[in-house]
C-alpha cells in the first residue's frame, strides 16, 4: 500500500498537523511532514477524526434487500465517515443464530467499505420468549458481543434479567430497545399536544422511561452492564443520570434525529417523520443535547433504518417507521452540538468513535489519531453548507427527513485501515 | 375560499359563516318540488370510502346529485384496495378518469391531508372523516343546526355562535367529531365544554380551546346544546370504563338529566346512536333531540361545501332560478 500524507488537518479540531499513513497504519503525526511518493491530501481547514463507529445500523440483509444490502449500507456508511457499523438483528431471517450472524459478517468483509459487526438477537425470532443461542453467536466467526432485539423490546422482566446475567460469561452487552408494548399498542407518534390534535395514537414517554428504569435496576441487581438504545425523552435522561450516579453500569445512545427534530413535524402527516421511538418535543430535544454534552448519554448512534419508497409514500398509519441516517449523522451532530458550542470536535470523536467502539468492543476502531494506530480516519469539512440531496445518497433508500434542509459539514475522505473508501466525497 | 376541506381548524370565522349561509340557501332547494340545482353539471365527484359509513356516503351523494354532479361511489371493500393497492394509486386511477373532487373517508388520520398535499392528484379533496382526526362537514352541520335552533333560521344569517355554551359528552379520545366541533365552535365564538371519563380524554387536551369536566350533572344546567357522542361497547374491553351500565349511569343522558338542561337547550347526536348506552330512548325521541334535523342539515351543508369548493363563483340559488325559468 502506498503512503498518504494528510496535510494541515485539525486533528480532533485542534491545531493543524500533518498525518502520514503508511499501509494500514498511521506512521507519523506532526508538523511539516513529508514523504517520498505519498499521495498528498490537502486538508487545510478540515477536521480529522478517528473513523466513526455506529453502534446501531439496519443493513436489512438478509431479507429486505429492496431497501438496503450490506454492500449499499456500508457504502452509505463510508460516505458518512463511518469505518465500523453494528448491524441490527431484525433481518429476515432474524440474526438469532451463528449461521445468520456469520453470513452478515462475511458480507461485510466482502463489501470492503467498512467493518460490519453483526448484533445478535437476544431472543429467538425477536419474540421475547426464549433466549437465542447467545454463546454460539459469540463464539462464531462473527464474534458477537452486542445483543439486541431492537425494533422490539425485551419486555419480559425475567428474560431481560437472564439475558443480562448470561452474557456476563463472555463480556457481552444487551442493548435494550425500551418500549413497553402494552402502553404503545396502536401508537403512531409522541403522545402530547400534537397527537391530541392530529388524532394519531399516542406513544407516551413513560413507555420508554418505565423500561429504562426497570432495566437499570435489573442491571444493578445482577451486576451486569446494559446499553440503552435511542433515548428520546427528557425523563429517560434523568433516569440514566440517576443510574450513573448510583454507579450502575449503563451506557446510552441518542440518534441524530432526536437531537434535531420534534413532533411538530408530524403535522405534515408526512411519514418520512415516522420513526421508533417517535420524534418528541423541543424540551426533550434540548434535554438530549445537554445529556450528550455532559456525558449522561454516551454516544450518538444513527438507527439508520432504510425503507423502500412505497413504504413511505402513503398515509401515516400505513407507513413504516424509520429514517436513513448514516450519510447525514455527522452533519446533524455538527449542527446541533458543535455549532451550538455544546461539544468540541474531540467530544464528537469520543461520542461517535471512541466510546461506541469501546461499548461494542470494535477492535482497531475508536483509537487515538497517533503513530502506530490503525489508519481508520474521517476527514470533515466543517465550513461546508448545503442542502441535503437524497438523490446523491449511496444508501439504496431515500427516506431522509432532511431533504432540502441546509446542514453544515461534509465528510470528504474516509480511510479504512489506510485504504481510502471516500475521496473528495466520492466513494472509491 | 380554500381549495380543499381537510380540517375544521382551517376555516376562518368568515369562511364558516359563508358556508352556513350558503347552506341555508341550499336548504330552500330541499323545500321545492324539484330538489335540484345545475351548479355542478358536468363535474364529477367520487365518494372514496375506505371505511363503511353508509349515512355519510349517502348524505354526500344526495348533496352531489342535488347539485347535478356526476357521482361515482367507490367503496374500498371488494375493490383493488383490498388486494393491496395503495391510496396513491387508487387516487391517481380515479383522477385519470377525470374526477374533479374526491370525497374521502379513511381509517387513517391524515389520509385526506396526504391526498391533498402530496402532489399525487390535483382534484379538490373533501374530508368525510379521517381516523380519529377530523370530520369537518359534521362540525359544520352541527353548527348549522345550533345556529338555526339557538339563533334562528333567518335571524341567524351572517351570524356566528358567539356566547353559546356547547357541551360535548362521550368518547372524546377516539372522536373526530369532537375534534372538529371544538375547532369550529371555538372559531364561531361558542364556549365548549367536554365531558368524559378521564380515560376518554386525550393527553394534551389542556391545549384545546375548551373546558374539560368529568361531571355531567354540573355542566348540564349551563348548556345551550348538549352533544352526545357514540361510545363503542368494545372500549370497555380496553379498560376505558368498567361496564356499560356504569358508563351510562355516569355519562349517559336520560330524562332526569335532560330536565336539568335549560328549557331552550337542545340535545344533539352525530349518529348512529347507541340507545341505552349514551342516550336513552326517551331523550332520543324527544322534541329537544335534533338527530333527524342534523341528517337533513348534513345534505345542505355538504351541498354548500361542494358548491363553494368547486368554484361556484355566482350565487347558487339566484343563478339557478334564472335558469329554471
Amino acid at each position: 500500500m502506498s503512503k498518504i500524507l494528510i496535510r494541515g488537518a485539525k486533528v480532533l479540531g485542534g491545531e493543524p498537523q500533518d498525518v502520514l499513513i503508511d499501509g494500514s497504519e498511521i506512521a507519523e503525526v506532526g508538523q511539516g511532514l513529508s514523504a517520498e511518493g505519498a499521495v498528498v491530501v490537502e486538508a487545510e481547514g478540515k477536521v480529522l477524526l478517528p473513523g466513526l463507529v455506529d453502534l446501531h445500523t439496519h443493513l436489512r440483509e438478509p431479507g429486505r434487500e429492496d431497501s438496503e444490502t450490506v454492500l449499499t449500507g456500508t457504502r452509505a456508511a463510508a460516505s458518512g465517515g463511518f469505518t465500523s457499523v453494528f448491524a441490527m438483528a431484525n433481518t429476515f431471517p432474524v440474526a438469532d443464530t451463528a449461521g445468520v450472524v456469520e453470513q452478515v459478517w462475511r458480507l461485510g468483509k466482502e463489501s470492503g467499505y467498512c467493518d460490519v459487526q453483526p448484533i445478535g438477537a437476544v431472543t429467538v425470532g425477536l419474540e421475547g420468549k426464549k433466549l437465542a443461542e447467545l454463546g454460539a453467536m459469540h463464539e462464531s466467526a462473527a464474534g458477537v458481543t452486542v445483543f439486541s432485539d431492537d425494533g422490539k423490546c425485551v419486555d419480559d422482566a425475567v428474560i431481560m434479567r437472564r439475558a443480562l446475567e448470561y452474557v456476563k460469561a463472555f463480556g457481552g452487552v444487551v442493548a435494550q430497545h425500551a418500549q413497553e408494548p402494552r402502553l404503545t399498542e396502536g401508537a403512531q407518534m409522541n403522545e402530547g399536544i400534537v397527537s391530541a390534535e392530529l388524532g394519531l395514537g399516542g406513544w407516551p414517554a413513560v413507555a420508554e422511561e418505565s423500561i429504562i428504569a426497570r432495566d437499570v435496576l435489573l442491571a444493578e441487581h445482577v451486576g451486569s452492564r446494559v446499553h440503552i438504545c435511542h433515548l428520546s425523552t427528557a425523563g429517560s435522561v434523568e433516569i440514566v443520570r440517576w443510574a450513573k450516579s448510583r454507579g450502575i453500569d449503563v451506557t446510552a445512545e441518542v440518534t441524530p434525529h432526536h437531537l434535531l427534530l420534534t413532533d411538530e413535524l408530524v403535522r405534515t402527516y408526512n411519514p418520512v417523520y415516522k420513526v421508533n421511538p417517535p420524534l418528541r418535543t423541543e424540551r426533550d430535544v434540548m434535554a438530549l443535547r445537554e445529556a450528550l454534552a455532559d456525558g449522561t448519554i454516551d454516544i450518538v448512534a444513527t438507527d439508520h433504518a432504510p425503507h423502500p419508497h412505497e413504504d413511505k409514500d402513503c398515509e401515516w398509519g400505513a407507513a413504516a417507521m424509520g429514517m436513513v441516517g448514516l450519510e447525514t449523522a455527522l452533519s446533524v451532530v455538527q449542527h446541533t452540538m458543535v455549532d451550538t458550542g455544546l461539544l468540541t470536535w474531540a467530544g464528537v470523536a469520543e461520542r461517535m468513535s471512541l466510546t461506541p467502539a469501546r461499548i461494542g468492543q470494535a477492535a482497531g476502531h475508536g483509537r487515538p489519531v497517533s503513530a502506530g494506530e490503525p489508519a481508520n480516519l474521517t476527514l470533515v469539512d466543517p465550513a461546508y453548507r448545503g442542502p441535503v440531496d437524497p438523490a446523491g445518497f449511496a444508501s439504496r433508500s431515500r427516506n431522509t427527513p432532511y431533504e432540502g434542509r441546509e446542514l453544515p459539514g461534509r465528510v470528504t475522505h474516509t480511510w479504512l485501515r489506510g485504504r481510502a473508501t471516500l475521496v473528495d466525497g466520492k466513494l472509491q | 375560499m380554500m381549495r380543499h376541506l381537510i380540517s375544521a381548524a382551517d376555516l376562518t370565522r368568515d369562511d364558516a359563516v359563508l358556508i352556513l349561509d350558503t347552506a341555508e340557501e341550499m336548504a330552500r332547494v330541499a323545500d321545492r318540488p324539484i330538489k335540484k340545482l345545475p351548479a355542478l353539471r358536468g363535474r364529477t365527484v367520487v365518494n372514496l370510502f375506505f371505511e363503511d359509513s353508509t349515512r355519510t356516503r349517502i348524505s354526500f351523494e344526495a348533496a352531489e346529485k342535488r347539485l347535478s354532479a356526476d357521482v361515482i361511489n367507490f367503496a374500498a371493500k371488494g375493490s383493488s384496495v383490498s388486494k393491496g393497492e395503495s391510496l396513491k394509486d387508487t387516487a391517481q386511477t380515479l383522477e385519470a378518469m377525470g374526477v374533479d373532487a374526491v370525497v374521502i373517508r379513511h381509517g387513517a388520520s391524515g389520509a385526506p391531508y396526504r391526498l391533498a398535499t402530496s402532489g399525487w392528484i390535483d382534484a379538490t379533496v373533501i374530508n368525510a372523516g379521517d381516523g380519529t382526526h377530523q370530520h369537518p362537514t359534521q362540525a359544520l352541520l352541527d353548527a348549522f343546526t345550533m345556529r338555526r335552533r339557538l339563533v334562528g333560521r333567518d335571524t341567524g344569517l351572517g351570524q356566528d355562535l358567539e356566547g353559546k355554551r356547547v357541551t360535548v359528552v362521550g368518547d372524546i379520545l377516539h372522536s373526530r367529531v369532537a375534534r372538529s366541533n371544538v375547532d369550529l365552535l371555538h372559531t364561531l365564538g361558542a364556549e365548549v365544554t367536554l365531558v368524559a371519563p378521564p380515560t376518554l380524554v386525550p393527553v394534551g387536551v389542556e391545549h384545546w380551546p375548551c373546558e374539560v369536566s368529568y361531571d355531567l350533572d354540573r355542566v348540564l344546567p349551563k348548556s345551550d346544546a348538549v352533544m352526545m357522542l357514540r361510545v363503542q361497547r368494545e372500549r370497555m374491553n380496553a379498560a376505558f370504563f368498567p361496564t356499560e351500565r356504569e358508563y351510562s349511569r355516569r355519562y349517559g343522558l336520560d330524562g332526569d338529566r335532560m330536565a336539568k338542561m335549560p328549557e331552550h337547550a337542545i340535545v344533539m347526536h352525530p349518529g348512529p346512536m347507541v340507545r341505552g348506552m349514551e342516550i336513552t330512548a326517551e331523550v332520543a325521541d324527544s322534541d329537544r333531540c335534533t338527530v333527524v334535523e342534523q341528517v337533513a342539515n348534513g345534505v345542505s351543508i355538504r351541498m354548500a361545501v361542494l358548491y363553494l369548493l368547486l368554484g361556484g363563483n355566482e350565487p347558487a340559488v339566484t343563478h339557478s332560478r334564472t335558469e329554471e325559468k
